[in-house]
């Protein structure tokens, strides 16, 4: 491992917390990760991300900010790459996935507001995470209570653009957020310097579009019968896009899908014959959270998908890459990312219509609807989850969680006990 | 020497043993408070076997409840819920029924059709509704559950509005603080956990169907009658009910 202490003591990083940080995660993913067998070889490049996670990328980030570049922090699905990409800019992701930042975001922020914030704010004021350090400027939206006001504490502490997300799909809400996309546009356009031009959005739409193809390949692997990528690494191929650099995420991922297709013409399966096949819907897993994941396939189960911000809500849809003038281009971005079905919304059927659709594609056993605590808007949604897929004949197992370990056995239980039932 | 079907059923309050024999007849059945370790309890559990006569070796053995893991003797590990469903198809002699089993420290309520688990709910980390939630009040009240059970019959007028088993039982300590009768302190208390398991009872539409008590508290007899009440349905308890889930541990060794 290359030595980065000087970069993050340069970043102003909190080093003797960041060390306890970096203690853990190792073997955290040697128990999820290394532990498995016949792994796909490809998943080789995703290994040595994560094992200078805070490392390789930042170093990278920091190169192109010398350069001139700006890196723009995103947290939610939403926020169109295509903007800053067409501006010369980066994104990369921003949420918290470790109970380590939880505490420092409660330090600020009350109780109930679900994990996901808290550790997100704590990582940025506590100075453990390199992405939180380097990024110019972050770029919230308005998806929950909760997102909202924690953008006006860590306002005070970076640069912030929020974009306000319309609650209802109507043809009003969706022209709304094709203006917040121009303004945003505009905002993009001011802090790098550089004009975004048809010919310049219409390359960003082309890269983060093959991006999303070669995603969509691996779910399209994972429809197998023969399962040919554990549940847990593709997950963790989604988490890292967030952050990398999109053209070699696509580049990668899609060596990655040839291996999966080949395997499946093999016959290779991770799992053995009869292991129950379980789509997960809801709240996001933001890296490095793998509880659910590891749970469940280490009790009789596979995951098979993710109907969640970091599964099929990331890749789904392409923006229309015909489109020649900006205008024309920025609604049909804002088409795409409307398309996108997030509890936020109300009414929101086409959420619940995609869980049956995904349950039934991937060929599921049942469904683990999962709800990280305090998120009060997927586990209200969960009420009609639950009832839409009782009602098409689907098991399902709703479940709340957070990123402690405390209920790990209890979940076990449940879950063991959901797969005895499948059984 | 004979061989039998040995179900374990460490909770977190009790370690339940059921032995049933080739013929499925219930041979032998004990109880025992889990302790501080699950490994001893194991351990006691194998030499009590080895004292009936009955080889652990020569039998087939299912460990279930929250220690299952800990009974290194046991050829598989089977969740209380499927136990407790199986052990209740059993007990009833029935194969449509909804069984409620409050726990020491969770509460599940488990709807089976056709002989399959269908369906269940189980409480979170919250101990409100569970048998542990009824100990504490009673070791307040210096009560044995069962005795709280009791008085709770003669008892009423009094709420308890804490979920939370800490706040409650603050909240039983002012009620005695202020004089409050003992029987309706009881009386609340009980009222508290039967609310809670029909709110969670609410998640799977229970009511119209045969409903089974399972657990530790099938022995407090006011308890299942409040809860038949509120469930507006014969809520049926049998004297074996706290068995329920070695018995179904034992019928999967089978």
């Amino acid at each position: 491992m290359a030595n980065y202490v000087e970069m993050w003591k340069e970043l102003g990083m909190d080093l003797e917390a960041h060390d306890a940080l970096c203690a853990v995660l190792p073997t955290a993913f040697g128990d999820v990760y290394l532990s498995q067998e016949n792994r796909p070889e490809g998943m080789g490049f995703w290994d040595m991300v994560v094992a200078d996670i805070h490392g390789i990328r930042p170093a990278e980030l920091i190169e192109a900010q010398k350069k001139g570049q700006k890196v723009f922090g995103t947290f939610c699905v939403y926020v169109p790459d295509e903007v800053v990409i067409a501006a010369d800019g980066i994104v990369t992701g921003l949420c918290g996935g470790s109970q380590f930042w939880v505490p420092g975001g409660e330090k600020v922020l009350p109780k109930s507001v679900c994990p996901l914030i808290k550790a997100s704010v704590g990582a940025r004021l506590e100075r453990t995470c390199p992405f939180f350090r380097i990024a110019d400027m972050y770029v919230g939206e308005t998806t929950c209570d909760g997102k909202k006001k924690a953008w006006e504490i860590l306002g005070q502490d970076v640069p912030m653009h929020i974009m306000d997300m319309p609650q209802m799909k109507r043809p009003q809400d969706v022209k709304k957020w094709e203006d917040e996309i121009k303004e945003f546009a505009g905002v993009v356009e001011e802090f790098t310097g550089n004009q975004i031009t048809p010919e310049k959005l219409g390359e960003a739409i082309h890269i983060i579009n093959e991006k999303r193809k070669a995603l969509n390949r691996v779910y399209e692997a994972r429809k197998a019968r023969n399962i040919p990528i554990s549940g847990r690494d593709a997950l963790l191929v989604m988490q890292i896009a967030f952050f990398d650099d999109p053209v070699r995420c696509a580049q990668m991922t899609n060596k990655l899908a040839d291996e999966l297709e080949q395997r499946i013409a093999d016959g290779v399966s991770v799992f053995p014959a009869g292991t129950k096949r379980i789509l997960l819907s809801g709240t996001p897993m933001a890296i490095p959270n793998w509880k659910l994941h590891q749970i469940i396939e280490t009790s009789g189960a596979e995951v098979v998908c993710e109907e969640s911000c970091t599964g099929t809500r990331y890749f789904e849809n392409l923006v229309d890459e015909t489109k020649t003038t900006l205008d024309e281009q920025y609604a049909a971005i804002a088409q795409r990312y409307m398309g996108v079905n997030c509890a936020c919304f109300t009414p929101n059927t086409g959420r619940v219509d995609d869980i049956v659709r995904l349950a039934k594609e991937y060929d599921v056993d049942g469904v683990i609807d999962v709800n990280l605590k305090f998120c009060c808007l997927y586990d209200t949604e969960g009420y009609t989850v639950e009832k839409a897929l009782k009602d098409a004949g689907i098991p399902v197992l709703g479940i709340e969680t957070d990123y402690t370990d405390a209920d790990a056995e209890q979940l076990r239980t449940r879950i063991e006990a959901f797969v005895e039932m499948l059984g | 020497m004979r061989k039998y079907h040995i179900g374990i059923d460490i909770g977190s309050t009790c370690a339940k043993l059921a032995v049933l024999d080739e013929g499925q007849k219930l041979v032998l059945k004990s109880v025992q408070p889990t302790g501080w370790s699950s490994v001893d309890t194991a351990e006691s559990i194998r030499k009590k076997l080895q004292e009936e006569g009955i080889d652990v070796g020569q039998s087939s053995c299912v460990a279930t409840g929250y220690g299952r893991i800990s009974v290194p003797y046991a050829d598989k590990m089977i969740t209380e819920i499927t136990c407790h469903a199986r052990g209740a198809m059993w007990i009833h002699d029935a194969s449509e029924i909804v069984v409620i089993d409050i726990g020491g420290q969770d509460t599940k309520i488990i709807r089976i059709e056709d002989g399959r688990v269908k369906d269940f709910v189980m409480n979170d980390k919250c101990s409100a509704g569970t048998g542990r939630f009824l100990e504490v009040m009673a070791n307040t009240m210096a009560l044995r559950p069962d005795e709280l059970c009791e008085l709770a019959r003669r008892g009423g007028g009094t709420a308890i509005s804490s979920m939370c088993t800490v706040f409650a039982e603050s909240e039983v300590i002012s009620l005695i603080g202020r004089g409050e009768e003992k029987e309706n302190i009881a009386f609340a208390v009980v009222e508290s956990i039967v609310n809670k398991v029909v709110s969670q009872s609410s998640r799977l539409n229970v009511g119209k169907e045969r409903v089974c008590l399972t657990g530790g508290l099938c022995e407090c007899a006011y308890l299942w009658e409040t809860l038949s009440e509120k469930l507006g349905c014969e809520v049926q308890a049998a004297p074996d009910g706290r068995f329920a889930g070695a018995i179904g541990a034992a019928l999967s060794a089978g």
